[in-house]
């Protein structure tokens, strides 16, 4: 298994928004065990693919040159259940960014349904206010992460080929 | 468009309980975000994004939380105590903090004391006025 909730990207506007979609399947192992007879997609997951389609956003916004992580869920609530077969669109705004963070507001949904409100913030790391020290390696979006071209293949063109570059 | 320091308040108020997660009444003036509200660092930026949001204003890099900047210059802390030099700059880039307490024992561990309700509601008065 890839830790990778989405399957790529449909809209992508630079420092403001972002759209990805993901197709939930049976061949999920997961899903056999959560629930047995009864598969759904785990909200956790559906946490982490919003995390993932708005931090590649708030990562895109400074060229990826910044070590974007997970820093608070600030809200998160579930509307509905997702079920294999569903398509998901995990739909991210930047709320506000600075350079020592980012606020961002998300929606999921299947069909034009609402699934879930999911309000992120993500920390820059290395612009902590504590001073403390990271590994100068991006091990975010470093060179070992190019799984994030294909996500970004049909929206981004130059921005997503500059990812691990530095 | 003046805004009374009741409406600040109850703004500052709505924010907290949205950013910290906690009941109305657990916000007094006196409480302090870290010791009472359970604040963590990164809710210090989640705050600072919601107030400036909330009072479409804009709040630079440690204007409000400048204690982090202090902590790591040697020239400002000795023995786990503020020197009179860094209390001097803390004095100028908190005043709309009451300091007078805090000077008389002015513990680094105690910083975090100075973050009050109070605190946040008068720096957002000052910022709404010199608007």
């Amino acid at each position: 298994m890839r830790w990778i909730w989405i399957d790529k990207f449909i809209e992508f506007e630079s420092g403001k928004h972002a759209v990805a979609i993901k197709n939930v399947t049976l061949a999920e192992e997961h899903l056999h065990d959560h629930f047995p007879g009864f598969p759904l997609m785990p909200e956790t997951l559906c946490i982490e693919a919003m995390a993932q389609t708005a931090g590649i956003l708030v990562g895109e916004a400074k060229k990826f040159r910044e070590k974007v992580i997970l820093a608070k869920i600030k809200k998160a609530v579930f509307f509905d259940y997702v079920k294999p077969g569903d398509t998901i669109k995990l739909d991210a705004t930047i709320e506000s960014i600075a350079p020592e963070a980012a606020s961002i507001s998300g929606r999921i949904t299947c069909s034009e349904k609402l699934v879930a409100e999911i309000d992120l913030m993500f920390s820059h790391i290395d612009q902590n206010l504590a001073g403390k020290e990271f590994p100068e390696e991006n091990f975010v979006f470093g060179t070992g992460t190019s799984v994030f071209e294909p996500l970004l293949r049909d929206v981004l063109s130059v921005a997503g080929k500059e990812s691990g570059q530095d | 468009m003046a805004m009374s320091r009741d409406e600040i308040e109850q703004q500052v108020r709505e924010v907290l309980i949205e950013a910290l997660g906690v009941d109305d009444d657990e916000i007094t003036t006196e409480a302090t975000l870290m010791g009472d509200l359970g604040a963590e660092s990164i809710d210090f930026l989640d705050i600072v994004f919601r107030l400036e949001k909330a009072f479409g204003i804009k709040i630079p890099r440690e204007e409000l939380f400048p204690a982090e900047d202090l902590m790591n210059n040697s020239e400002f802390i000795h023995n786990g105590k503020l020197t009179e030099k860094g209390l001097a700059e803390l004095r100028e880039k908190m005043p709309h903090t009451d300091l007078s307490e805090f000077e008389k024992d002015p513990d680094i561990n105690k910083m975090g004391d100075l973050f009050t309700v109070n605190a946040i509601i008068n720096y957002v008065e000052n910022k709404l006025n010199a608007a």
